[in-house]
């Protein structure tokens, strides 16, 4: 490469990164305006808006009620994001615009919070700790859905795969009493759909979008069949304990924090773990290292001595048994029996949710986390009343992962290059 | 001492093709043996065999005197062969590190990469085969002649010692090419043995130490690069002597038909690939645009046809001037266009015969009366094409992707060449065919010339330039190098300009500088 | 350069991962084979797959079927015979829920009364047909056009909904009108849905499959709030439902109750005929062809590659977006949740059980149809629940999207030459 296309290309990297600093300034006083015209306004000098910092029924690390002046703390948040977005037109982000959109976007979701709740109580510590519960499986899906489609089979199966799971996990938790045969039964249900899926992709080479659709529709089938056949009328076979809470010792009892993180389902720390796992095990193993390149250029990996099914096998039974795990927290870690459709989309979610995370796990971990906000949002805000109806912001989720994938703001994101393609040895 | 590598008698072949018979080849310790042959001969096909791609029917490989079974790449590996492929096969979104360990990776314990001391070995390596390299960059990040180089690297990283070369040069600007032999020569000073597939009879007479030539599945001889010359090696890689001269009559210029000034063109990843190219051609003549591969050709031929829009310039077609040129307009206003892709721009494989038979014009009469078909039209129009441009098999409803690629290019040629044309642009219209359809399709082009149409040709093969162009531009990085009429110049001459050579005199100096 | 995706619509020859395949312009492909047997082969794998489909929905009905356990405990004679009466009771109890009762169409056309009750089943099996024939002619153009609308769903959802907007409100218009309108901001509001997932991806190279997936949801979401809000039946306690559509709105019954067959089967099979036509017979069908096959070739052609890729996308949608409209002005008259029961999603093994050929569409919506009628029919007989219908379907799908799997169980030669493929796809991130 000479020198002139070098120093073209990098006027042309740096020409796209001042453009973007622009859109996402004018983003951020978009957002000033908003906060200030359409919420501070609408404040009396005398409003105020209380957080409730504990969660009903938790003891430990409970704390006092944080009461705001609503209008004054709304034209500081206003003041803030314009001149944040100001700076980014003046001086330019050097590179960091995705931070400053997280610090607007947190600033508006700040300022919907008080907005809704003048001269109201909003549970402040209940919103975040039920994000991370909704979470759980959109995270393990999108982890799901990661492992799939890093070696490259694209996975649309994760809702089928999770609704299984958790029909075997709350019939074998009911028969058997036992929380933990009902989670194996639920991974095994998984991991055998996925058995199907990987089958179908790599040994028939059937598209893999189809193969996906093929096991989204036998599996809605197969648990209305077995719900309205048996589930409905038999009670022993749907009421199955549920996975305990715990709290960690020490850290649960720190104030706000430790109700929120510490206190949880095993089912939360259980998704942390696997995601901090399989980032390790993604990014710094061998296995990773292969299971990556066969999703990129599985013929340069197979010339080097990769064998590509097995590696493509192994990953979409990993990811089967991890989307398990995800459904069996439906019925095993929240609701204690199977409700036809109780997966609700979760899984298509969960695909949204890597896709937002670019195929990495923390990423998508915290995009999961923030899909689940939405939900929690949305059902907190039905209960206080607020002029946005709580549909709207269910549909957050799925408008910014459109927005995302559309590059609307940047450059649009970009899977693994042979996710989808069948892989023909010669 | 025996040779390093002995293959005796592979033999392989596919349905209704024999791709190799019998062939035998010996590399001594240290060799660059050229395996020359035309596209098809077999000669990937052998390399393919001897990597582990594919099982041969019959044969036995020997390394240094020992027979040896190879299965698959990892044999191959294990036992010290290595290749550099055609389209390399490196990841582009991972770091050198990462694809020259993979397969081979170090690690810690438990399978935890040990990126760090990979990194050393490969600087180690790069340094003493002088392959500079950051083993931390991305592959995608590194211009094409880098990429090679990790490919070499990774080779090197498995203790290859026979390193395979898959016509190296195809993609590379003439530096580029330059520097590899350098490396290659590096690699045979330290004990590598090489085999280095091509057509190219330049390379093959400059860096090679031997010369094996195969054509149709078999070797039918050996050279020294001493002892012969390019003719006598096209002879034997063709089977007859190749006409050099074709014996068409002298061209008979009429008005200009296609005028191109100052015009830039970009690629797909904005860089410029053409600067500022002006040239006319005529009616009745042939305008052969010669270059290697990659330097502008393709760009150029998008820009004319207006598959592509120029950044600046102007494109003045029969008179009329184009700011926007479309494929369509082009078509209409009496272009014709044979492209470098013929899979991906010019056919649609699932389609059958019939419909790629009209692919230009079927919204038009006869094809098309006010949007409906007239698909009885369609039919006999196809059954004429195929007769007269012998299509094969003659089935108008035969999907083309079941044709040969010979007769695909047929298809295309038929379906360019029945319009009423005043410009052809015929890019890399012969590659990859067999001689018969190649003296077909030139027997055509000068035929349209005779007719009085004009036709740009752009190749990469210098000597299809040689024996149809009337006049020659030569690109060179986007550039004109020259533009002379055939009969003034020779192929020694234009050859040089091809490596960016401007003055021939130059030549000597930037060996003595090399040396 | 090294790019797999670069590489790979044309290696080795082989056709590219396209989803045409022309020879459907009603041709014989090859003359010298006598027409059963090019008819056999042609129509082989859709007939095995759904013949497999169905035994294997014979095999589950057994497996989960707890009274064949308690027969096998008296012994094994006994199980067989209940497995093979259970099988018999739930497919005959399918066949006549679905055709009707032999018995009684023959007792009717021979006496001339009652005629109603017995073609009931029938003409009740066309009405379950209409909304199969409009989403599997949706996913098949979208399919031909080289887009993968998996947002069938929302398409519905949104068509039904303005349907339904439009057919609540008394515009004072004569009927014939109100129904048009009606159904012309359906299908509006359905190509809308689909254009945006198409302009995205012509645009923003943003894959139409994840886009169509959260297009459906908000579709949903979109829906739920207007049901809930403001187009909520009064005193319907925040339940998800509309005003019913007025009478002048409603597409009218071919036949008087209780025949429920209405014009809408017609129109389906009339707008079938008119895209097999378009799409085989047009220059503009094969734009869209062009398009969907090779999108190079059809720069290469001449054709502006995006436009009709769009507009494929909005053509698809808009079908769905007719199936919506239609199923509320002429089956369930008011708008709930329910309007769409995966049509969206049953359409894609419609569409390739019928190679994306319109006219195929037409047959295996009617297949689908006769089904889903019929498994009401079971379940009220047998008690079987119809969700089974979607498993046989599910088979069917596996077998047809796995040609090699029956080729396999059946021995049958490959005579395809690797034309199978449906679409080109590559990750849900990339273009």
């Amino acid at each position: 490469m000479n020198m002139r296309s070098v120093t073209v290309e990098s006027s042309i990297h740096a020409r796209t990164l001042k453009v973007r600093d622009r859109v996402i300034g004018g983003v951020l006083i978009f957002f000033a305006l908003l906060v200030y015209l359409a919420f501070a306004a609408a404040a009396a000098p005398e409003t105020s808006s209380t957080f409730i910092m504990s969660r009903g029924g938790v003891v430990r690390g409970a704390m006092g009620d944080v009461v705001l002046p609503s209008r004054v703390v709304l034209t500081v948040v206003s003041v803030f994001l314009a001149v944040l977005g100001v700076a980014l037109f003046a001086v330019g982000s050097r590179g960091r615009s995705g931070l400053f959109l997280l610090i607007g976007g947190a600033g508006l979701v700040f300022s919907f919070l008080v907005f809704v709740s003048f001269d109201k109580r909003i549970n402040f510590a209940s919103l975040f700790n039920s994000a991370l519960t909704m979470s759980v499986p959109i995270s393990l899906g999108a982890l799901s859905g990661i492992l799939c489609e890093r070696s490259g089979i694209t996975n649309i199966a994760v809702e089928g795969f999770m609704l299984v799971a958790a029909m075997v996990g709350s019939i074998v938790g009911s028969v058997t009493k036992n929380i933990w045969a009902g989670l194996l039964a639920a991974m095994a249900a998984s991991c055998l759909l996925s058995l199907v899926h990987s089958w179908l992709s790599i040994r028939y080479k059937v598209n893999q979008v189809i193969s996906g659709t093929v096991i989204n529709i036998f599996s809605l089938g197969l648990t209305s069949y077995i719900s309205s056949m048996y589930l409905q009328n038999i009670q022993a076979l749907n009421k199955t304990p549920r996975f305990p809470t715990v709290s960690i010792p020490v850290l649960a009892d720190i104030p706000f924090f430790g109700p929120v993180f510490f206190n949880n389902s095993l089912f939360v720390f259980g998704m942390i773990i696997l995601v901090l796992i399989f980032n390790f095990l993604l990014f710094r193993t061998r296995w990773g290292l292969r299971l990556r390149a066969v999703g990129e250029h599985p013929k340069a990996a197979d010339t080097l001595g990769v064998d590509v099914f097995k590696t493509r096998y192994v990953a979409v039974l990993l990811s089967g048994l991890i989307a398990g795990i995800g459904g069996a927290y439906f019925s095993l870690g929240s609701v204690g029996r199977f409700d036809e459709g109780m997966t609700a989309g979760k899984g298509f979610i969960s695909l949204a949710a890597m896709i937002f995370g670019g195929w990495n796990p923390i990423p998508s971990f915290l995009a999961g986390v923030l899909f689940g906000f939405a939900d929690a949002l949305a059902s907190a805000v039905s209960i206080l009343g607020s002029p946005i109806p709580g549909q709207f912001i269910n549909m957050l989720p799925y408008v910014i992962t459109m927005v995302v994938l559309g590059g609307v703001v940047g450059k649009g994101v970009t899977g693994p290059a042979s996710a989808g393609i069948p892989y023909e040895k010669e | 001492m025996p040779p390093v590598l002995e293959l005796k008698g592979i033999t392989k072949r596919f349905p209704g093709v024999l791709a190799n018979d019998h062939i035998d080849l010996r590399l001594n310790k240290g060799e660059i043996l050229a395996l020359l042959g035309e596209n098809g001969a077999g000669k990937s096909t052998l390399m393919n065999i001897l990597y582990g791609l594919y099982q041969p029917d019959e044969g036995n490989f020997f390394i240094n005197g020992q027979p040896i079974e190879i299965h698959g790449p990892m044999d191959a590996i294990h036992a010290g062969i290595g290749m550099v492929h055609q389209h390399f096969m490196l990841i582009p979104v991972f770091s050198v590190t990462e694809n020259v360990m993979l397969g081979e990776e170090s690690v810690r314990m438990a399978g935890i990469l040990d990126q760090e001391s990979a990194a050393a070995r490969i600087s180690e390596l790069a340094d003493t085969y002088g392959l500079s390299l950051d083993p931390k960059a991305l592959v995608r990040d590194l211009p094409v002649g880098l990429q090679q180089r990790v490919e070499i690297v990774k080779l090197l990283y498995r203790n290859a010692n026979i390193l395979i070369f898959d016509e190296p040069t195809a993609v590379l600007t003439p530096q580029e090419a330059d520097d590899l032999f350098r490396v290659m020569k590096s690699l045979t000073d330290q004990g590598k043995s090489i085999i280095f597939i091509t057509h190219k009879l330049r390379e093959v007479l400059e860096y090679s130490d031997r010369i094996m030539v195969i054509r149709r599945g078999k070797v039918v001889g050996e050279a020294l690069p001493s002892e012969s010359d390019q003719a006598s090696l096209a002879a034997m890689m063709v089977g007859r002597s190749v006409n050099i001269e074709s014996d068409k009559a002298p061209c008979a210029p009429g008005e200009p038909v296609l005028k191109v000034s100052d015009l830039y063109v970009s690629d797909n990843t904005r860089t410029v690939t053409v600067h500022g190219l002006s040239f006319e051609i005529r009616a009745g003549e042939i305008l052969g645009i010669a270059g290697v591969q990659g330097n502008g050709q393709t760009e150029l031929e998008e820009a004319v046809t207006g598959m592509r829009d120029p950044d600046t310039g102007t494109i003045e077609f029969l008179g009329r001037t184009y700011s926007k040129l479309r494929p369509r307009r082009f078509v209409e206003a009496g272009g014709a266009h044979i492209p470098e892709d013929r899979q991906r721009d010019g056919l649609i494989l699932s389609f059958s015969v019939e419909d790629n038979m009209m692919l230009c014009t079927y919204y038009k009469p006869p094809y098309s009366v006010n949007g409906v078909f007239d698909r009885g039209e369609i039919y006999e129009n196809a059954l004429e094409l195929i007769e007269r441009f012998d299509v094969r098999p003659p089935n108008p409803m035969n999907s083309v992707g079941n044709l040969s690629g010979g007769n695909q290019q047929k298809v295309i040629v038929a379906r360019e060449l029945s319009r009423e044309n005043k410009l052809i642009v015929a890019s890399q219209p012969t590659r990859g065919l067999d001689i018969g359809s190649i003296e077909y399709i030139h027997g055509q082009l000068v035929r349209q010339r005779d007719a009085g149409c004009a036709v740009l040709l752009i190749s990469s093969e210098l000597d299809e330039i040689m024996s149809l162009a009337d006049r020659i531009l030569v690109m060179y990085k986007g550039k004109a190098m020259c533009l002379v009429d055939r009969g003034q110049t020779t192929k020694e001459r234009i050859g040089l300009y091809m490596a960016g050579v401007k003055d021939p005199a130059e030549k000597s100096e930037k060996r003595e500088v090399l040396s | 350069m090294n790019d797999p995706k670069e590489l790979k619509p044309n290696e080795n020859g082989k056709p590219a991962p396209g989803n045409v395949f022309l020879n459907e312009s009603g041709r014989k492909t090859d003359k010298k084979e006598g027409w059963p047997r090019r008819i056999w082969s042609a129509v082989q794998i859709p007939v095995l797959a759904i013949l497999s489909g169905l035994l294997l929905g014979a095999v589950f009905i057994v497996v989960t079927s707890a009274n064949v356990y308690s027969a096998f405990g008296t012994g094994f004679g006994a199980g067989v015979r209940e497995a093979f009466s259970t099988i018999a009771s739930a497919y005959g109890a399918l066949f006549e829920g679905a055709f009707g009762s032999p018995a009684r169409i023959a007792e009717a056309l021979r006496t001339g009364e009652k005629i109603e009750r017995a073609f009931k089943p029938l003409f009740q099996s066309f009405v379950e047909t209409t909304p199969y024939i409009f989403t599997g002619l949706a996913l098949a153009l979208g399919f031909r056009a080289g887009v993968f609308n998996i947002g069938g769903e929302g398409q519905i959802y949104i068509g039904a909904v303005l349907a339904t907007l439009v057919g609540t409100t008394d515009l004072g218009i004569p009927p014939a009108l109100h129904v048009l309108a009606a159904i012309l901001l359906g299908v509006l509001g359905g190509a809308f849905w689909g254009f945006v997932p198409g302009w995205l991806k012509a645009n923003a190279g943003s894959h139409e499959v994840i886009n169509t997936i959260m297009m459906n949801y908000i579709a949903l979401r979109l829906v739920e709030f207007l049901l809930t809000g403001p187009m909520t039946k009064a005193g319907s306690g925040g339940m998800p439902t509309s005003n019913n559509i007025l009478d002048s709105a409603r597409i009218p019954l071919v036949f008087p109750r209780p025949l429920t067959l209405h014009w809408g089967f017609f129109v389906a099979i009339a707008v079938a005929i008119l895209a097999w036509f378009i799409l085989f017979k047009t220059k503009w069908g094969f734009n869209l062809q062009i398009a969907g096959a090779n999108k190079h070739a059809a720069k290469y052609a001449g054709l502006n590659v995006n436009v009709w890729m769009v507009l494929g996308m909005t053509l698809s949608g808009a079908l769905a977006g007719l199936c919506g409209s239609v199923q509320v002005l002429g089956v369930t008259y008011s708008m709930g949740l329910g309007v769409s029961s995966g049509y969206g999603f049953d359409a894609i093994s419609l569409a390739l059980l019928a190679n994306n050929n319109p006219l195929g569409c037409v047959l295996a919506a009617l297949l689908f149809g006769f089904l889903k009628t019929g498994s009401r029919a079971m379940m009220s007989r047998t008690g079987i629940p119809l969700d089974i219908v979607s498993i046989i379907q599910a088979f069917i799908l596996v077998f047809i999207a796995a040609p090699a799997i029956i080729r396999t169980v059946f021995r049958l030669r490959d005579e395809s030459k690797g034309d199978s493929k449906v679409v080109s796809l590559s990750g849900l991130g990339g273009n």
